[in-house]
């Protein structure tokens, strides 16, 4: 029986692989698969600020091979430690890092968002603990604005800009971190909100503006999930990955 | 990392002729693209009483014009992602360019050289942007031209040894642009290490093929080049491209 914690391993493991490839063979035999979680909202919910094209092919093709790859080096990787053949579990790892945080990022993406004016969408009254608290840091809502989309725009490449809540500080302290390609965020952080990057997440709407989509993405943040998460801890933020088993 | 990036340029000079307009005080061309001139250097050396402003000289990176129309390379890559691709992509990988050389510029000419170093990222980025353009539209041709078909001489025979055949190497520079995670580019190049052995190989983001490696085929496997026609089914995209290919820029790099 496989749950979240062993795709953790997995992920893990491409960081310190011998200690997960002690002793969890056996969780790992029943080999369950992931599925494309449903969307909270339709293809065409997020529009105007994401058109329903965009929202159908990130969501019905690319999160869709995400978790097809995924589950693919899962059943090769369970493989090959069934038969103790470390060079193959070693092979596997960047696929698993791969797929397994495009399954996970876009998870908690699709999550993040909702549809503009309402009242999922309304920052001061949908997340007052996390809006003090980022008022806290960056003195005001528009200065981490610009922190965040600054950090987005500053990508080179694929990746992914995260507010994350970091897990050691007391209270929660807050901070902006990106990640490159489908990179999740592994360290203890819990991830508050996520935003796309890759081109496919904005070019048919957008084609090379992308300050465009990241300037209306703030249309379309949901503070309602970013509250929650903000005031949970990782395990919360990562429960719904579980139940997509 | 200043020697890999010198030695790309000079295997790419021909290319960046093309690109460059060169102020008229400007020493050399190949002085001109990635580092401060010499002019500027000996002023460093001389440094007390030189007005830094007035001792600049660099060659500023320009837009290489393409050899074909925006729709010429249709129906293979449409005419709005070729449109898009080089007026306004490769305009801002030149304009980002020119934009960290001139910081570099004046950080040198302050002496600020830890400024200087931390604009090295922005120089990778927007310098292996321009260049890998650069490189790319001349590899390619309209499929009524030069495009497409397989290379026959030197080359040719080079592929066949290479990787077995020519259809071989098609499948295995597909496989390395599928298996790109993120974007990147692979490229078909020429390894001087190995006694100009062809080598096929990956580079993330814009990061330039540098060092031992002399590029001559490249392949752009970011999304914008292929999304606006092919949307997630990059692996058509990534067949369609071999229509367009022109082998004689490729053999002509190959044999330089």
């Amino acid at each position: 029986m496989v749950n979240l914690g062993s795709i953790w391993q997995n992920l893990l493991a491409s960081q310190a692989p011998l200690q997960s490839m002690t002793g969890n063979a056996t969780t790992m035999a029943g080999l369950a698969t992931y599925s494309l979680p449903q969307l909270p909202y339709a293809y065409n919910a997020l529009e105007p600020y994401i058109s329903a094209q965009i929202m159908e092919l990130h969501h019905s093709k690319h999160h869709q091979t995400y978790v097809t790859n995924l589950n693919n080096a899962l059943k090769v990787h369970v493989a090959a430690i069934a038969s103790s053949d470390i060079p193959a579990q070693i092979a596997q790892q960047p696929a698993i890092k791969f797929n397994g945080g495009g399954h996970i990022n876009h998870s908690l993406f699709w999550k993040n968002l909702a549809p503009a004016e309402t009242p999922e969408t309304n920052y001061s009254k949908a997340a007052p603990s996390l809006a003090a608290e980022i008022e806290k840091t960056w003195g005001s809502f528009d200065e981490f604005k610009k922190a965040f989309s600054a950090a987005l725009l500053g990508i080179q490449g694929s990746g992914w800009g995260w507010l994350v809540k970091e897990s050691t500080a007391e209270k929660g302290r807050l901070r902006i971190i990106t990640t490159k390609d489908q990179d999740p965020v592994v360290g203890g952080e819990v991830p508050v909100f996520g935003v796309d990057m890759w081109e496919h997440a904005y070019y048919l709407q957008y084609l090379n503006g992308k300050a465009a989509y990241v300037e209306n993405i703030w249309k379309v943040i949901n503070w309602k999930t970013a509250e929650e998460r903000f005031q949970g801890s990782r395990e919360d933020a990562f429960a719904d990955l579980k139940a997509l088993l | 990392m200043e020697r890999d990036i010198s030695d790309s340029r000079n295997q790419s000079a021909n290319s960046l002729t093309l690109s460059l307009s060169l102020d008229k005080q400007a020493v050399t061309m190949s002085a001109s693209l990635f580092r401060a001139t010499p002019v500027a250097r000996s002023a460093l050396r001389a440094a007390s009483a030189v007005k830094p402003a007035a001792t600049f000289v660099r060659g500023k990176a320009t837009l290489p014009d393409l050899q074909y129309d925006y729709g010429a390379l249709e129906p293979y890559i449409s005419s709005k992602i070729m449109e898009l691709h080089h007026s306004k992509h490769h305009q801002t990988y030149v304009n980002g360019l020119n934009s960290a050389l001139t910081t570099i510029a004046e950080a040198e000419s302050k002496g600020d050289f830890t400024k200087a170093a931390s604009v090295a990222p922005l120089l990778n980025f927007h310098g292996g942007g321009h260049l890998n353009h650069t490189l790319f539209w001349e590899n390619l041709a309209p499929a009524s031209r030069e495009g497409g078909g397989s290379p026959d001489g030197a080359l040719g025979k080079a592929i066949t040894t290479e990787f077995g055949s020519f259809e071989s190497f098609v499948k295995q520079m597909n496989a390395a642009l599928a298996g790109i995670q993120g974007s990147g580019w692979a490229w078909l190049a020429k390894d001087k290490a190995a006694n100009g052995k062809l080598a096929l190989i990956t580079r993330a983001n814009q990061d330039p093929v540098t060092g031992n490696y002399v590029p001559l085929l490249g392949i752009d496997a970011w999304e914008h080049a292929y999304y606006l026609q092919y949307e997630n089914r990059k692996a058509e995209y990534f067949e369609a491209i071999w229509n367009v290919i022109n082998w004689k820029t490729v053999a002509k790099r190959f044999e330089a």
